[in-house]
Formats: C-alpha cells, sequence, structure tokens
C-alpha cells in the first residue's frame, strides 16, 4: 500500500521566553493508504503538536514531513494552505461551524478557497457530502438548529468536500456523549471501509478501539504502537446502547 | 476567492449584526450627508455671487478718477476732475478691445412729481449704457443721439421710482417730473434688475443724457467716471491695458508718474468673490470632512471588534486553506461594504438635505455631481484605509491559536 504520511525523526521545540519546550524529540511515523490511526496520550504528551503539523497549521524545527509525496518542511504559509485545502480535511472537538451559516453553505467552505471549482459543482459536492453522512434533510438548518451529533456530522461532510487523501479529526467525541461519540466513530468507520485514510487524536480508549492502530506518545516521543486486535465495530455497540428516553 | 463570493461572505457577515453594522455606517452616512450639504451650500454662494456680477456685466472695464498728489498732499480720487468727456472718444477709436464706452455724470436730488418726492440719483449716461449695463428699456424707449447733442431735458425712470411717485404698476411715460427744479419727460421705464451683491437697489435711479446731466443739473464739463465694454469677458485684461496706455497718453502723464485715474473690471471682481466664498466652500467641506473621518475611525473599531469576534471563524477558514491573502480581501470587503453603502445612502440624505436647506432657508444650494463622486471616492478610500489594519491583523493571525482562541 503507498505510504500517504511519511514522518522522520521530526522534532518541534517552542520557545516560551528564554525557556525552550522539546514538544516532539524525533518522532518517526508512516501512514498507509486506508489506514485508521489513533493518536493517544495524555496532555503535554505532543500529540496536538503531531496533529498541528500532520495537518500543515505548523512546521518542524528538524526533521521530514512527507505528505502525498510532498516533503512539507520546505513550504511558504500560502503553499501549506493550498495544501490544506486540497489534501486534508478537518474535523475539530468544537465542530467549529460558522454560525447562523446554513449546514449547505458550511460544507460549501473548503470548496470556495479553491478557484477552480465552480459555484455549480461546488454545491453539487456539498449535497453529496452531506447525503454521505446522513443529513440530506438538514442541509438547510442552521448550527443552532442542529444536535452535537448532527453539528460533528456536517463538520464531517466539510472535511470530506474536497476529496482529501487524509482526515484529520481532533477528539471529535470529545463534546459528544457515549451513545452519540459511537454514532460518529460508526460513520468514520464506515468512511474509513470507502477507502478513506483517518487520523484520529483522542484520549479515550474505548473510542480508540473503533480504529485499526493505536499510537501511543509520552513526553515527546513514540511510547508504543500497536495494531488493534479485538477491534470494536461502533455501529453494533451503538445498537446495545438504550435510547435515552428523555 | 471571487469578488462576487467576497462580497456574498462580507454581507451575509453584516447582516449577522444588522443594528451594529447600521450604527457603523450611520458615521459614514453622516459625513457623506454633511460634505454634500456643505458643499452645495458654498458651491450656490458661489454661483449667486458670480451670476450677480455678471448681472453687472461681465464685460464691463470701469475707469473712475485717480487719486493724486499734487504739492505733496494726496488728493482723494472722488475729487478729481481728471475724465474728460474726450477721453471717451479717444478710448473707443484706440481700444481695439473696447466695444462701447459711455461717460458717466451723477447727481442726487429729490425727483418730484405732483404732491409725491422722492430721493434718487440721477445718471447721466449716452445711448450704450443700456447695452455696456445689461439693461433694456420695458416700456417707451431709450433717448436718441439728437437729444444727447441738444442735452434734452428727458430721462428714464426705474422701478423703484415709479412705485414711489406714481404707485405700482402705473405708466409714468410722458408725464413729466422735476428733479432739482428742472422737469424732466419721462420717455421710459427701465427694467427692473433688484438689489445688486451689495445690497444696492438698482431699480433707483433715473437715467438721463450725459450732457443733460453736465450742462442742466451739475454744471461741471468733466465725467465722474466711464464705463466700457469690452469685446468679450475674456478680453477685459487686454481692455484694461489698452485704456491705461491710452489714457496715460491722452493725459500726457510721465513714464514716472502715477496714473490719476483707475481701472477696475468686473473679472477681478468676480475672482476677488469667488476666492471668499471658495474658502468658504472649503471651510465648510473641511468640518463635515471631520465628521466623515470620525465615521471612518468608527468602522475601524467595529472591525476590530469584528476580527476579534471572529477569531476562530479566521482560524477554521485558514485552516481549510483560507490564504492571509483570502482573509485580508474578506474583511476589506466588509468595511468597504459598510463604507459604500452608507456612502449612497449619504449621497441621498446629502441631496436631499440641500433641497430641504435650499427651499426652507430660500438659500441657493447646488450640489453639484462632481461633489457626489468625491464623497464616494472618499468612502471607498475610506473604507479600504481604516479596514486595512483590522484586516491585516486578521490575515497575520496564526491558524492554531485563532482556533483555540476563547
Amino acid at each position: 500500500m503507498k505510504k500517504l504520511i511519511e514522518i522522520i525523526s521530526l522534532k518541534k521545540d517552542y520557545y516560551i521566553g528564554e525557556v525552550t519546550v522539546h514538544a516532539l524529540r524525533g518522532v518517526n511515523l508512516s501512514v498507509t493508504e486506508g489506514e485508521f490511526v489513533a493518536i493517544m496520550g495524555a496532555s503535554g504528551s505532543g500529540k496536538s503538536t503531531m496533529l498541528n503539523i500532520i495537518g500543515c497549521l505548523d512546521k518542524p524545527t528538524s526533521g521530514d514531513y512527507i505528505l502525498d509525496g510532498i516533503n512539507i518542511s520546505g513550504l511558504s504559509r500560502n503553499e501549506l494552505a493550498s495544501y490544506r485545502n486540497r489534501k486534508l480535511g478537518f474535523v475539530f472537538q468544537t465542530y467549529n461551524l460558522l454560525p447562523r451559516t446554513t449546514a449547505l453553505d458550511n460544507v460549501e467552505l473548503p470548496l470556495l478557497y479553491n478557484s477552480t471549482i465552480k459555484s455549480k459543482e461546488r454545491r453539487e459536492r456539498a449535497i453529496a457530502a452531506l447525503e454521505s453522512v446522513g443529513l440530506s434533510d438538514r442541509m438547510h438548518h442552521k448550527p443552532n438548529q442542529l444536535s452535537g451529533g448532527q453539528q460533528q456530522r456536517v463538520a464531517i461532510a466539510r472535511s470530506l468536500v474536497n476529496d482529501p487523501v487524509v482526515i484529520l479529526a481532533d477528539e471529535a467525541t470529545g463534546n459528544l456523549d457515549t451513545r452519540t461519540s459511537y454514532e460518529i466513530m460508526s460513520l468514520f468507520q464506515d468512511l474509513n471501509s470507502k477507502g478513506k485514510t483517518i487520523v484520529f487524536v483522542t484520549h479515550e480508549p474505548d473510542i480508540a478501539k473503533c480504529t485499526t492502530r493505536n499510537v501511543i506518545f509520552k513526553d515527546g516521543l513514540i511510547l508504543r504502537e500497536n495494531a488493534v486486535t479485538d477491534r470494536t465495530n461502533a455501529a453494533e455497540v451503538l445498537a446495545s446502547i438504550p435510547i435515552e428516553a428523555d | 476567492m471571487s469578488i462576487k463570493n467576497l462580497f456574498k461572505i462580507a454581507m451575509n457577515a453584516l447582516l449577522r449584526n444588522k443594528f451594529r453594522a447600521f450604527l457603523t455606517m450611520l458615521g459614514i452616512i453622516i459625513g457623506v450627508a454633511s460634505v454634500i450639504a456643505m458643499l452645495g451650500i458654498g458651491e450656490g454662494s458661489k454661483q449667486s455671487i458670480q451670476s450677480q456680477i455678471a448681472g453687472m456685466g461681465l464685460n464691463l472695464v470701469t475707469v473712475v478718477p485717480g487719486s493724486q498728489q499734487r504739492g505733496g498732499v494726496q488728493f482723494g480720487a472722488s475729487t478729481m476732475q481728471s475724465l474728460k468727456e474726450a477721453d471717451v472718444a479717444v478710448i473707443l477709436s484706440e481700444c481695439p478691445a473696447v466695444k462701447l464706452a459711455t461717460p458717466e455724470v451723477r447727481g442726487n436730488g429729490q425727483a418730484v412729481f405732483g404732491a409725491l418726492n422722492w430721493p434718487t440719483s440721477l445718471y447721466g449716461e449716452n445711448e450704450s449704457y443700456l447695452e455696456i449695463r445689461e439693461r433694456s428699456v420695458t416700456n417707451g424707449r431709450m433717448f436718441t443721439d439728437r437729444e444727447i447733442t441738444s442735452a434734452a431735458k428727458v430721462c428714464l425712470i426705474g422701478q423703484t421710482v415709479v412705485t414711489n411717485l406714481f404707485g405700482l404698476g402705473a405708466d409714468p411715460v410722458g408725464q413729466v417730473i422735476r428733479f432739482k427744479k428742472i422737469p424732466f419727460l419721462i420717455i421710459g421705464v427701465l427694467d427692473s434688475k433688484g438689489l445688486n451683491t451689495f445690497g444696492q437697489d438698482q431699480d433707483d435711479l433715473l437715467l438721463a443724457p450725459y450732457t443733460t446731466v453736465q450742462k442742466r443739473v451739475q454744471a461741471i464739463t468733466y465725467v465722474q467716471s466711464i464705463y466700457t465694454s469690452a469685446v468679450d469677458a475674456s478680453s477685459t485684461g487686454l481692455a484694461a491695458t489698452q485704456i491705461e496706455e491710452t489714457l496715460r497718453r491722452q493725459h500726457k502723464i510721465k513714464a514716472s508718474d502715477q496714473n490719476d485715474f483707475t481701472i477696475r473690471n468686473q473679472a477681478e471682481l468676480l475672482s476677488t468673490f469667488s476666492s471668499v466664498s471658495n474658502i468658504l466652500t472649503v471651510l465648510l467641506g473641511a468640518i463635515a470632512g471631520i465628521s466623515l473621518l470620525v465615521g471612518g475611525i468608527g468602522i475601524m473599531n467595529i472591525m476590530y471588534v469584528s476580527v476579534t469576534e471572529r477569531t476562530r471563524e479566521i482560524g477554521l477558514r485558514m485552516a481549510i486553506g483560507g490564504k492571509g491573502r483570502d482573509i485580508l480581501l474578506q474583511f476589506l470587503s466588509e468595511s468597504m461594504l459598510l463604507s459604500i453603502t452608507g456612502g449612497l445612502i449619504g449621497i441621498v440624505l446629502g441631496i436631499a438635505a440641500s433641497k430641504i436647506i435650499g427651499s426652507t432657508m430660500s438659500w441657493p444650494v447646488v450640489v453639484l455631481p462632481s461633489s457626489e463622486i468625491l464623497s464616494f471616492a472618499v468612502c471607498t478610500i475610506i473604507g479600504i484605509f481604516f479596514g486595512w489594519y483590522p484586516a491585516k491583523k486578521a490575515s497575520s493571525l496564526d491558524p492554531i491559536d485563532a482556533l483555540r482562541y476563547e
């Protein structure tokens, strides 16, 4: 299988005043096409820094990061922006949907920054993305008219709309209850089974069990890596959780 | 990102805070409206002064006796007797830029008709007077060459004198009035011109042949002033130079001596008054411009608030591929939309305000298209200028920090 992400002896230092913080101390990691990787670790372990670098939002101090065959380390701010636009999809803990903007318009947003896509195609792709997350009946709802799970599904649709090579999720279930978390994980597993590569940052071991491989960070280094043997099928768990009456 | 999308996003962002957008725009609206109204008032007063001066004859070049030194004593200009009837003939024959010329002799006194009397001025002129001063005879006729030669006791009468001696709208032609005990046959009535720029009644006069006034009323041989008319308004300067040369020769003034006459032309008067009203316009415009500036600062303030409020949105837009330039243009188009919309509303209100001021206070208010274009351009510039720093701040945010902003 093709290696989509290849990270070689990557270091990241932060300078806060005169103190140097070594957030990453030489990490080697690779993700192949079709994987569903969970990055885990306590806070301060370097997992967020890792995700920022994988997401092309930050540049490493030293070492190489090769995304889909291109070394990111030498790119400018603007080049990184268009790279994020074409290659990556982001899902955040707090959804980050634009308020008072319909689901459809929110999903269209990444395509607005790609001038090669005309408005008609933009709309069609946004509709298709919303349908793939099961929200075809909520297209014209605004975020405040949607539940947390629905908002996160809009965010997932937004991350899918530009057909990225990797979807990056940062604590995507952190704000959701157990049932909704498994709903979202079920959706991610579904996308993964259709061939999407997903990198998923979480600190919940139960959620991490839904992925195919767990990478555990500690003090800026990878503590251990293991393939998930007894993988949870999120859809099955979901069926076993009773719907709370409220 | 296309311009259409930029403005769509800006429009949606502003519509999310309609009242705030309106209040921000209000600064620009008031600024632009007051600039337009103030410039309108300034321009109106300028045009009204110009038209009044033009009404006195734009081609007019006046020669009056100048102050003179005799034996070390400076004599006042009005006591001088340096202008003669012959000067008029010389000016007409030797100055090609002068089309018409008339001597003027004045006398003040009571005009009497029956039991009524009225203090007025008698002006002695020749037959070119009407054309030089741009006046006309509404009823009756002008005096003739023959009547000038014979110093005939005929006169034309101004509307104010008609009203006071004969009653409003009466026809005095053919009646005889007395001025300084001399009877004058009224042969015509002058058109009504109203007050001039200086508040003088231009209809309070009697007009007679200058010979009559010289010989029969004042008993003098000199003339008090000479009015000439240049061939066109642009050659008044040339006419003045030619008249000066001619009169210096005629009066045999040595090169080292000063003129014994003074030449004034309307163009000079016009430029003096124009510069006064230009200063007025600039002053009014500057005061209004300050309010426009304050409006611009209001936009800057609200844009800073907006950037801070929407830090996470900026972070998200950057994360999904928005470049610094896209974010800059987004906020810039928002501030421009605010200022341009405010500007357009301001222009409409400014024109309306000018109309209201013009009609309620009966001031001459003239709104020039150039002032509309100017204030529109200023608004656009304000939008860019005051929107630039907040937009620049937004575009230089770090996406990671912006996404985490609480």
